[in-house]
């Protein structure tokens, strides 16, 4: 391609004229194509990423479907979602029990346990965070927000594991002496440990959403005669309310998800139960529990995939409906000027 | 409604939110307060220096430095140029409306969205058992395993696509931030559009960048569900020697001493001590991010 290039047009600056004869246009033109090729194929990987994830979690999780072994040691697919009569007489039951006799793979335990401790968390993190947002958008003075919204954004770089630590050391004994708990470990401390990892996502997504109400409409309701609060209260918030939407959807996927602190603050006892001070297992915490005592390939191994691919698929859910709901409160904004 | 009971609603509302708002903060002072006061005394070079003993009672806990930021260096270094030229793409590459641009987009934030633990079985699924033990195939001696287990670099690379978008929406957000004439003046110049990127735009965008690096550390650092079936191990009697050994990570420590250690009474001040160290790290880390971010975006405000 060197110097074999059929047209020969020489750019050259005006400093440096002859001296250093810039490449040739077509060699040029190539250069860009093959550098706009590989940032594009390199911005696939993101796309990549999530199709690989699915498909190779599935992949683990396929032998549930495909292994005539799995099935037998299962017993077949409903078994993990139907009552079973365990013991003759007794009234069926829910069991998630991997390791035994008979292993049990009931996923009930599981989505109970999970409920129990996303309902606490989302209970307070939802209107504490929502709450804060509020009051830096439109109740503090420029000052305070300007350092209220980058500490509350470091309570997210909190590592969970840091957060799981003080929830199973400080909070758990603080709960047990407040309420009496006969469990130390179970769903309200380890659903108000999460609530701290939530409180951040919540508070940062809303205030975004607060903040890009144009100032037209509060000038508006007060020129109208609405306090401070009145306009917070039924115009900003309601205006805003897609992105505050978005916020607690956010929130709820990730104390789907969140592991550690579960797992360090829960008890991790599959107890079917609606009580609140019963040790609880999660469907994240189930995974990181036993995955290292499983037997490669077997059914408990594809089982604990199989998890993996349904909370994949739950959060993707969440995260697609805090997306729409994002865009809604874009196009609502974006039609006014501010 | 009169004006009284107005004002005080009012009154009661403004306490209300910001009572929301301090008890967040409080309870980040509090989780600061505690690992802070309960951690200081156990600090020392020979902590910070020495490999545990006496059954993980006393000793140091540098291996699980060294294994923390050796993994984190691996990850930034895979995740930083896919991140950086993803960003690059979406915002100076994609032609307007571009479909793949939009589907890039999703994809990002829906990765963003998955559970860490989720990533642990894609590590385990995909670079330990698809990838790795592809290569023991090719090229390891048949019955062998070197590459098909658990080890740093699968670790790393976990986390790369983990931390993905932390980079990608940070260097996005830096390159809106270089102003549009810059990019016109050095196009007008004669500077073709890589040109332009590399001495103009990137530049340009380098706090940014660099806050999309440290963010990514801070949490790569920090995460420890997708580590646990790729690669920490509990106690390693020696350094990790190779990308394919397996290595010991702080939060995994504070993980195993907090919940199975046979004498919990007798780990606690270790225990502590790790807290502080790994609180340190990432918390340093993002809190120098949001600093700089902070100010490049009231530079950016104050700029328009």
């Amino acid at each position: 391609m060197d110097n074999s290039a059929p047209v020969n047009f020489t750019l050259t600056t005006g400093g440096e004229q002859a001296a250093h004869p810039l490449p040739s246009i077509r060699r040029r033109q190539l250069r860009e194509a093959i550098i706009a090729g590989v940032i594009t194929a390199m911005a696939v990987t993101g796309i990549a990423a999530v199709v690989l994830i699915l498909v190779f979690v599935a992949r683990e999780a396929l032998p549930l479907f495909t292994s005539a072994d799995v099935k037998a040691e299962l017993g077949g697919f409903g078994k993990m979602f139907l009552p079973q009569v365990w013991k003759a007489g007794r009234p069926a039951s829910y069991v998630w029990q991997p390791v035994g006799t008979i292993a049990k793979y009931s996923m009930i335990p599981l989505f109970v346990g999970t409920l129990k401790v996303t309902v606490v968390a989302m209970l307070v993190a939802a209107p504490v965070g929502v709450a804060a947002a509020l009051f830096t958008s439109e109740f503090a003075p420029r000052r305070l927000r300007e350092v209220l919204k980058p500490t509350i954004e470091l309570l997210a770089g909190i590592p969970s594991v840091v957060i799981g630590f003080f929830a199973l050391m400080v909070m758990a004994t603080w709960l047990q002496t407040a309420f009496g708990f006969s469990y130390r470990l179970n769903a309200v401390v380890a659903g108000l440990g999460l609530a701290l990892a939530v409180v951040p996502v919540v508070f940062t997504v809303s205030e975004d959403a607060l903040a890009a109400v144009p100032r037209a409409y509060r000038e508006a309701s007060l020129a109208l005669g609405a306090t401070k609060w009145e306009t917070a209260f039924r115009v900003v918030l309601p205006a805003a309310a897609p992105g505050v939407l978005a916020a607690v959807v956010l929130g709820f996927g990730r104390s789907i998800g969140e592991t550690m602190i579960v797992l360090m603050a829960s008890g991790n006892a599959s107890i079917t139960s609606l009580s609140l001070g019963d040790s609880v297992r999660t469907l994240p915490a189930t995974i990181a529990a036993e995955m290292g005592e499983v037997v490669f390939g077997g059914g408990h191994y594809a089982v604990l995939f199989f998890i993996g691919v349904e909370l994949f698929l739950f959060t993707f859910i969440l995260n697609s409906a805090a997306t729409i709901f994002v865009r809604r409160l874009v196009r609502r904004m974006s039609g006014v000027q501010a | 409604m009169s004006v009284g009971s107005r004002k005080v609603l009012g009154t009661a509302f403004t306490g209300l939110t910001g009572g929301a708002a301090l008890l967040i903060v409080a309870m980040l002072v509090l989780i600061l307060w505690d690992v802070v006061a309960g951690g200081i005394g156990r600090l020392s070079w020979e902590f910070l220096t020495a490999a545990p003993s006496d059954g993980m009672t006393g000793g140091g806990i540098f291996p699980a430095i060294y294994g923390t930021v050796v993994m984190t260096l691996l990850m930034t270094v895979a995740v930083m140029p896919v991140g950086v030229a993803t960003a690059v793409y979406l915002h100076e590459y994609a032609p307007p409306g571009s479909r793949l641009a939009e589907l890039v987009r999703v994809a990002v934030t829906n990765l963003a969205g998955v559970p860490s633990i989720v990533f642990g079985l894609f590590g385990l699924g995909f670079f330990i058992q698809f990838v790795g033990r592809g290569m023991d195939r090719l090229l390891s001696e048949p019955g062998t395993l070197h590459y098909g287990q658990p080890a740093l670099i699968w670790a790393a690379l976990t986390l790369a696509v983990l931390t993905l978008p932390v980079v990608i929406v940070s260097t996005e957000e830096a390159l809106r931030a270089v102003p549009r004439e810059l990019r016109d003046a050095s196009l007008a110049l004669g500077g073709t559009k890589s040109q332009t990127l590399a001495r103009v735009v990137l530049p340009g965008a380098l706090p940014g960048i660099l806050t999309g690096a440290i963010l990514a550390v801070a949490r790569g650092a920090g995460e420890v569900a997708p580590i646990l079936f790729t690669g920490v191990a509990y106690f390693l009697p020696d350094l990790p020697r190779s990308p394919f050994s397996q290595f010991m990570h702080l939060g995994y420590h504070v993980y195993v001493l907090a919940t199975q250690s046979p004498d919990v009474e007798a780990a606690k001040p270790l225990l502590y001590g790790t807290v502080l160290v790994l609180l340190v790290l990432t918390f340093a880390l993002n809190a120098v991010a949001i600093a700089i971010r902070t100010r490049t975006r009231r530079k950016a405000e104050a700029g328009h």
